[in-house]
């Protein structure tokens, strides 16, 4: 980076920074500090009593399975969602990538669903498989005999989410891989293709490769994605259910806090969630300090 | 054109429309469903094609609303509008200033502060919800436009692509602007910020759709019916026990929740690819 | 100086012997009310309040909605935290365990009316209903606002074309699972399903056969109780609902209320749902249908007992001023006549919660024309309401029910048997009324 020229001004930089830090300040730090400092009570809805419990919340988390189950769901549904959308977002890139009448058409209709809200893509597909209305449902139900029923059925449950989850992200991802594609110099493409390399094995030998950071970027997004911004699917969906079969750890927390008023373990969770993110982050930093290359 | 190269081309038409189709599938189901009636949706099989009562529904859903709402879609238009553009200009705002002070100024704890605004990168709301929730309350701001806006406005995305941006401005310029005898607010106004135009609106597609699509937040803190955003109605409509569920009036707001953010991302795609790709490097 | 302060001072204890004798005009007080009611049962709620300031001129009521029962609650406690408290709040029946724990923090209305020396009759209320809400003494701590209960609907289409009577539904289990074995041989996908799987199934179900849900009185008598619904009875109806939903005889349609429409689409014949949820019934049923009582196991002694209440009550916040305390203890009055009550009764389809409001309403006919409506109120008058079927009353009442709807499906999807299962919903729950019990001792 360039040596900047820089101003010299003593109180005029605090200034600048200061609306951005008075709401990090309250807003991050200051709920971040309160979910550590009530994650040690065990405290009643309305504050009138709390009892210092010390790790009790952490433990009673740590001992209970569901809440392992839960981890171990939520992992599954972010790495599920997350390969599917990127290959094939990955997939529809390269394709739409080649020089074809209607490129530009493609490329549009597979950008805009960026914009469709996570929970309305909840409501879309509960909508089409909802076993007592839906039409797609019934649809499998009379042309298959197959009884869709993610009420009762875990897997089919779980399919749904991931599926719903999967149909909004594609387009993101789209989007940074036709970006990256389009960087690939065309030279590189055609010097392999003389070289008599079949287009498969140019794709994964040559282009593949070249687009290493911004998948291990999109990874990363796409964790964080599966991980805690799918709360609205669930929400929408399945409610957690059938059984805790969907109960991921974000819609977890959620129910404890809001519904349950167990203030204590809802804020232990936090803490545990926290932790995870600042981890990935710590990854997503590593990626933006020295590039990932092959 | 030799067979084979033909048909490898028709099998990326073909792949690409399925998807397209894939894609745009359920949108059509909900365009249809918001031009029946309730009973015919319920129904099974429920009909594929429009039916008449897209007008009505339409009228019903922006006029008076679901009969158990007790808001419009046009009012919870207003609210998701405001809360999207309150989101979206707030962070840019508040991110260009902060931006400017690190890059530009040279002073005690600027990494500091970098570091405090860049841990928040990746911490969505969601995961501190119940704290933050609190936090709004203890200030009174439950059920306010500033309660929706505030805890969201903050960005480390917006703060670093400016960044970015800003360390490529030949320091030639800033210090022509101080030769000139410009204060370093008058360099920002005047010559930064309209250097900024295209970074800035790339932020600006992408936080008005994030704003757009808030939901859990919008979720607490909304209880009274005039701060309902578009998200939040169809939420209380598909969940009110007792009461019916109005399907096509649900299927109306949805679509009508959709068509903004999705005109935004149209209208300037452009930017908004360049925005996004520009927030990975 | 001195002299000039004196004067003042013998003045003003002057004039307040003066006041002390005088008949004192109450001094005037307007209070919120934070509900949970939306479109047509939200604007009844807004008449009440309206009517009641037009009755005097003195208080003034202003009805606040705040979102579903869980959003009001959640606005509730955060504004009582940040001292903002409303004077009268409506919270939904599993919150009960919650607010009546919450000591110092609620007015139970019983001491409310002593204080404001407001009339006020426990007795003309319907025990079954405010039983729900009162201490095993008797003394009422909330005021019960809508009330509902579970009821059966059924096809009478399907049950015609099944060859059933139309007119006489089922009134023990048996005969259901076999009218509803009927209704599927005639065509149907399954013979029947039911909402609220906890409330209907378990709480319900155990209230109307006399057996108890939990010990010391279903939670009543002290925060020590144990869930007991791990018992032959309750165990015996799942397994039944298990086997029938293995033949394809009970079809399960989700949790809460989202079963609806396998009953107004055509799919079941027989249902299972709060009488609450007679509009939408009405509204969204393509054919004739009726409403009648529980059915009930006929070998079981005291079956049937009475059903019990869902819905929510009004609470009182503490750290009102005596004049805001004036004006709640009035409007309860004004809420409790048998005019308002009726009014109420007949606009949403909830329970009326004194007798005297349902005589009005049966004197006026309207019975005649809404079957449904006295069937539910008879259902819970049927008895005397026993330790077993006053009420339920457990803190962490939404996670046990969660935890009922969980286990229930995790039974149909085989991952568990009944017996073990509800074993399970009683071990886990326990734990819960542990941990409630030692934050609210």
């Amino acid at each position: 980076m360039a040596k900047q020229y820089e101003f010299s001004s003593k109180g005029l930089p605090y200034l600048l920074v200061l609306p951005q830090m008075a709401i990090v300040l309250v807003f991050f730090f200051w709920p971040s500090a309160q979910a550590l400092w009530q994650s040690f009570f065990v405290q009643d809805a309305f504050g009138l009593r709390s009892i210092f419990v010390g790790f009790d919340n952490y433990l009673k988390l740590f001992r209970d399975p569901e809440y392992w189950d839960s981890f171990g769901v939520s992992a599954a549904f972010a790495v599920t969602v997350a390969l599917s959308s990127m290959g094939i977002a990955l997939f529809l890139a390269a394709q739409a990538n080649k020089k074809i009448r209607g490129a530009g058409f493609y490329k549009t209709m597979l950008t805009w669903p960026y914009a469709v809200a996570t929970m309305v893509a909840g409501v879309l597909w509960l909508f089409m498989f909802n076993p007592n209305v839906g039409v797609v449902a019934w649809f499998l139900d009379k042309t298959f005999g197959l009884e869709w029923n993610h009420l009762l059925d875990s897997t089919h449950a779980f399919l749904l989410i991931t599926v719903a989850a999967s149909w909004k992200q594609i387009a993101y991802n789209f989007v940074f891989f036709l970006a990256g594609l389009q960087s690939v110099p065309a030279t590189l493409v055609e010097a392999a293709a003389i070289d008599g390399a079949g287009s498969f094995t140019r794709f994964w030998r040559i282009i593949f490769p070249m687009l290493s950071p911004t998948t291990f970027y999109l990874l990363v997004m796409n964790l964080v994605y599966g991980f805690f911004e799918t709360f609205p699917i669930v929400h929408q969906v399945t409610g957690g259910g059938p059984g805790k079969a969907t109960s991921i750890l974000i819609y977890k927390v959620w129910r404890d806090g809001v519904v349950n008023l167990e203030l204590g373990s809802s804020a232990a969770q936090s803490v545990v969630l926290m932790i995870l993110v600042i981890g990935l982050t710590v990854l997503q930093f590593r990626f933006i300090e020295r590039k990932v290359t092959y | 054109m030799t067979e084979h190269s033909r048909l490898r081309r028709f099998m990326t038409h073909f792949w690409l429309a399925l998807a397209i189709v894939i894609i745009v599938f359920p949108i059509y189901l909900v365009f249809v469903a918001s031009t029946h009636t309730s009973q015919e949706i319920l129904s099974a099989p429920m009909p594929v094609t429009p039916g008449p009562h897209l007008l009505e529904n339409y009228a019903r859903a922006l006029g008076e609303g679901a009969e158990n709402l007790g808001a419009s879609a046009l009012t919870m238009m207003k609210n998701s509008f405001i809360m999207a553009l309150g989101i979206a200009v707030g962070k840019i705002v508040i991110s260009l200033l902060a931006a400017y002070a690190i890059v530009f100024f040279k002073f005690p704890f600027r990494s500091f502060f970098f570091w405090s605004i860049f841990v928040t990168l990746m911490l969505p709301v969601e995961v501190r919800i119940m704290p933050t929730y609190k936090v709004v309350s203890d200030l009174g701001l439950t059920n306010s436009y500033l309660g929706l806006i505030l805890p969201m406005v903050v960005s480390a995305t917006a703060v670093f692509l400016f960044r970015q941006f800003f360390m490529t401005v030949p320091r030639e310029i800033a210090e022509a602007s101080q030769i000139d005898g410009a204060g370093p607010m008058a360099f920002f106004g005047e010559i930064l910020v309209p250097m900024t135009r295209t970074p800035i609106a790339a932020m600006f597609v992408i936080q008005f759709i994030y704003g757009w699509n808030q939901y859990l937040w919008p979720l607490l803190i909304t209880t009274k019916q005039k701060y309902y955003t578009l998200l939040i109605g169809i939420n209380r409509m598909l969940s009110g026990a007792d009461v019916q569920i109005e399907w096509e009036i649900v299927m109306a707001t949805t679509l009508l929740a959709m068509i903004p953010p999705i005109l935004v991302v149209v209208l300037m795609q452009k930017q908004f690819v360049k925005g996004m790709t520009d927030t990975e490097k | 100086m001195k002299t000039r302060n004196a004067w003042v001072l013998a003045l003003v204890a002057l004039a307040m012997v003066a006041m002390s004798c005088a008949p004192k005009p109450p001094e005037p007080a307007s209070i919120e009310f934070w509900h949970a009611m939306t479109g047509k049962n939200g604007e009844a709620v807004q008449k009440i309040c309206d009517d009641f300031n037009a009755s005097q001129d003195v208080y003034t009521v202003t009805p606040v909605y705040k979102g579903s029962y869980v959003d009001t609650m959640n606005a509730g406690i955060a504004a009582f935290r940040a001292g903002q408290a409303p004077a009268i709040i409506q919270v939904y029946e599993v919150g009960t365990a919650t607010m009546m724990a919450a000591k110092g923090a609620v007015k139970p209305v019983h001491v409310l009316m002593k204080e404001m020396k407001e009339k006020f009759d426990p007795k003309a209320y319907i025990p079954t209903i405010t039983g729900y809400y009162s201490t095993s003494k008797g003394e009422m701590i909330s005021i019960p606002f809508n009330s509902s209960t579970a009821v059966m609907y059924y096809n009478k289409e399907a049950f015609a074309k099944a060859g059933l009577d139309p007119e006489k539904a089922p009134a023990t289990w048996p005969e259901l699972f076999d009218a509803a074995r009927k209704i599927k041989a005639a065509g149907y996908e399954a013979g029947f399903t039911t909402n609220w799987i906890s409330w209907i199934q378990l709480e319900n179900f155990s209230a109307w056969h006399d057996v108890p849900f939990g010990t010391l009185s279903n939670g009543f008598d002290g925060l020590e109780a144990e869930l007991k619904i791990n018992a032959d009875l309750q165990v015996k109806h799942l397994t039944n609902l298990y086997d029938l939903s293995k033949e394809g005889v009970f079809k399960y349609g989700g949790r809460e209320n989202k079963a609806n429409p396998l009953f107004t689409g055509g799919v079941v014949g027989i249902h299972f749902e709060s009488i609450g949820g007679y509009g939408n019934m009405k509204a969204n049923c393509k054919f004739p249908f009726g409403v009648a009582r529980l059915p009930y196991y006929p070998d079981v002694a005291n079956a049937p007992q009475n059903s019990i209440i869902g819905g929510a009550s009004l609470w009182v916040f503490e750290g009102k001023t005596e004049p805001e305390y004036k004006a709640t203890a009035k409007f309860f009055t004004y809420l409790s006549s048998a005019e308002v009550q009726a009014f109420w009764h007949k606009t949403t389809g909830y329970l009326p919660i004194t007798i005297a409001a349902y005589e009005l309403t049966k004197g006026e006919g309207y019975y005649t024309e809404n079957p449904g409506l006295e069937v539910a109120i008879q259902q819970l008058l049927n008895k005397a309401p026993t330790a077993n079927s006053m009420g339920i009353r457990f803190g962490y009442m939404p996670q046990i029910r969660e935890l009922e709807d969980q286990t229930w499906e995790d039974i149909l999807a085989d991952k568990i048997d009944v017996k073990a299962g509800l074993d399970k919903i009683v071990a886990e729950g326990n734990i819960k009324l542990r941990d409630f019990e030692r934050l609210n001792k």
